[in-house]
C-alpha cells in the first residue's frame, strides 16, 4: 500500500476510534449519535430480520433494474445522437443543466403511468442514471482518434469489424466511466424515492427506523447501504484503472 | 468526473455557429413542449396537465399570499447552503490541491462520499441540527460541497509548476500567489465545480424540505404529491426546471467564455 494509502486508512481507523469514545464516555447526545459498534449491531440485526432483508432485497432489484435499463439506452441513445450531430449540438445545453432538476418531482406522474408498483421508483433511478451514460457514450465516442477511424477506412473493415475492432476498445474507458456513474445515480434516484414517497425498500426502512426513534437499526441500515454501494465502487474503479491503464490514459 | 463535462468538448470557434445552436435549441424545447401537450392528450388532463393549464396553474401558486413565505423559506435555505458550500469547498480544494499528499490522502474518501446515496443521511443530519432551516442548510450543503472540493482540487494540481516557480522567485506572499496565480489559472474548472455544486446543493436543499418539513417549496410538493394534486406538482417541477436550468445556462456561459479565454492566452 501507498504511504497515502496508509495514512487514510489512520485516519479512518482513529475517527472510528473518536467517535466509539466520544459515544461510549457520553461526550455526544446518544439520542444523535450511537457508538460504531452498536451501529455494526444494528446492520446484523436489519440482516437477520425477514421484513428488512426483503426491503434489501427490493431495493437491489429496482437498482439494478434501473441501471440495466438506464445502461441499454444510454448507450443507445448515445450511438444515435453521435450520429445526428446537429440535434446532439441543440441538446448539449439541456443536458449539461440536465442534473439541476430534481426528477423525482415527477414520481406521481410514473405512478399514473406505471400504476402503484416498482415500476415508478425505478423509472426514477433511470432518469437519473441515463443521461450520465449518454453523456459519457457521447465522450467516448467524440475522443476516438482520427487515425484509428481512418485506419478502419484503408482496411475496409465491415460496420461490425469496425464497431467490435474500434469503437468498442477505444471507448471503453469511458463508457465504464458512464456505468460507474449509473450505479451511484441508480442507487440515489431509488433511495431517494423510497425515502420521500415509498411504502417499501431500504430508504423507506431507514426514515421508518428514524420516525419511530430506532435509532440502532436506523444506523445499522445506513451502514450497511455504505457498505453495499462501497463494495460495488470500489470492484468498478479497480476494474476502470485497469481499462484506463490499457488506453494509455 | 467527465459525466457532467461533456460540453468541455463542445468549443465552438464561430459565434454565428451559436446562433444557429441555439435556434436549434429553440427548436428542440417547442418540440419538447409538443410532445409534452401529446402526452397530456394521450394521459388525460388529470395525470398530465397540459403546458398552458401548467402555467396557468403556476401562475396562480405564484400569486398566492402563502408563496412568497415558501419560495424566501426554500431561496434562503439554499442560498445560505450555496454560499457555504462554495466557500467552504474552495478553500478545502485550495489546501488539498497545494498540498499533494493530503489531497491524495483525501481524494478516493470524498469519490467515496460524492457517491453514496446522501439521502441516507438525513436523519442523522436530521437529530444532528434539529428540526428546521440549519438541517436543510446543511444537507444542501453535504451536496454540493464535495464537487466543489474535487474540482477545485485537480484544477490547482493542474496549474503549470512554472506559474509556481515564477511565484516564487517573486516572492509573492501565499495570499498573492493564490489570488494572482493560482485561482486565475484554475478559473475554468473551479466555475465547472460550481456549475456542479449549484445543481447538487439546489437538489440537496430540495430533499431537505421533502422529508420532515413545514415550509418550502420541497414541503408544498410533497404535500401536492400526497393529496395527488398533480397541478401543483408539474407547475412547482415546471418552476424549478426552468430556474434550474436558466442558472445552469448562465454558469455554463461563464464557464465556456472562461476556457476560450484560457486556451488564447
Amino acid at each position: 500500500m501507498t504511504r497515502a494509502g496508509w495514512i487514510r486508512l489512520a485516519l479512518i481507523v482513529g475517527a472510528l476510534a473518536v467517535l466509539e469514545a466520544a459515544c461510549r464516555y457520553g461526550f455526544v447526545s446518544r439520542d444523535a449519535v450511537i457508538p460504531p459498534s452498536k451501529m455494526l449491531e444494528g446492520s446484523w440485526r436489519a440482516l437477520a430480520a425477514d421484513e428488512t432483508r426483503a426491503d434489501i432485497w427490493l431495493t437491489l432489484q429496482n437498482v439494478t433494474l434501473s441501471l440495466v435499463l438506464s445502461l441499454i439506452a444510454g448507450t443507445a441513445a448515445g450511438l444515435l445522437l453521435h450520429k445526428a450531430t446537429r440535434l446532439r449540438r441543440a441538446l448539449d445545453p439541456l443536458l449539461a443543466s440536465y442534473y439541476a432538476v430534481p426528477t423525482f418531482v415527477f414520481y406521481p406522474l410514473f405512478i399514473v403511468l406505471f400504476g402503484l408498483n416498482r415500476w415508478p421508483l425505478i423509472a426514477i433511478g433511470f432518469l437519473f442514471a441515463v443521461v450520465a451514460v449518454i453523456i459519457n457514450t457521447l465522450d467516448g465516442l467524440a475522443r476516438i482518434p482520427r487515425a484509428f477511424v481512418r485506419t478502419a477506412a484503408v482496411m475496409r473493415l465491415t460496420r461490425t469489424q469496425y464497431a467490435l475492432h474500434i469503437i468498442l476498445p477505444a471507448a471503453a474507458p469511458w463508457f465504464f466511466t458512464g456505468a460507474k456513474f449509473a450505479v451511484a445515480y441508480s442507487f440515489i434516484g431509488v433511495i431517494a424515492g423510497e425515502f420521500v414517497v415509498s411504502g417499501a425498500g431500504m430508504g423507506h426502512a431507514t426514515a421508518f427506523a428514524y420516525n419511530s426513534f430506532d435509532n440502532r437499526m436506523m444506523y445499522g441500515l445506513i451502514v450497511l447501504l455504505f457498505i453495499i454501494v462501497g463494495t460495488i465502487n470500489a470492484v468498478f474503479g479497480t476494474v476502470e484503472r485497469r481499462l484506463y491503464a490499457r488506453a494509455g490514459r | 468526473m467527465p459525466a457532467q463535462d461533456a460540453d468541455v468538448l463542445t468549443v465552438e470557434p464561430v459565434a454565428r455557429r451559436g446562433d444557429a445552436r441555439s435556434l436549434d435549441t429553440a427548436l428542440l424545447i417547442v418540440g419538447l413542449i409538443a410532445l409534452w401537450q401529446a402526452g397530456t392528450l394521450v394521459l388525460g388532463k388529470d395525470a398530465l396537465p397540459s403546458p398552458v393549464a401548467t402555467v396557468t396553474k403556476l401562475a396562480a401558486i405564484i400569486g398566492d399570499e402563502d408563496f412568497p413565505r415558501h419560495a424566501w423559506e426554500t431561496a434562503r435555505a439554499f442560498l445560505t447552503a450555496l454560499v457555504i458550500s462554495l466557500a467552504a469547498g474552495l478553500l478545502i480544494g485550495l489546501a488539498l490541491g497545494a498540498r499533494r499528499l493530503a489531497g491524495e490522502v483525501a481524494e478516493p474518501m470524498l469519490t467515496a462520499l460524492y457517491s453514496i446515496p446522501k439521502i441516507t443521511l438525513y436523519p442523522v443530519i436530521l437529530l444532528l441540527f434539529g428540526l428546521g432551516i440549519s438541517a436543510k442548510i446543511a444537507f444542501g450543503v453535504i451536496h454540493g460541497i464535495i464537487p466543489v472540493i474535487l474540482f477545485t482540487m485537480n484544477a490547482v494540481r493542474n496549474i503549470p509548476r512554472v506559474y509556481l516557480r515564477s511565484a516564487r522567485a517573486m516572492r509573492l506572499t501565499l495570499a498573492q500567489t493564490a489570488g494572482t496565480i493560482i485561482i486565475p489559472a484554475a478559473l475554468p474548472e473551479i466555475v465547472s465545480g460550481f456549475r456542479i455544486g449549484f445543481a447538487l446543493t439546489l437538489l440537496g436543499t430540495l430533499i431537505g424540505e421533502m422529508f420532515a418539513s413545514q415550509r418550502g417549496i420541497g414541503y408544498m410538493l410533497v404535500k401536492a404529491m400526497e393529496t395527488g394534486d398533480t397541478a401543483t406538482v408539474m407547475s412547482l417541477a415546471l418552476l424549478l426546471v426552468v430556474l434550474a436550468t436558466a442558472a445552469s445556462a448562465a454558469l455554463l456561459a461563464l464557464d465556456r467564455r472562461l476556457r476560450r479565454h484560457a486556451i488564447a492566452a
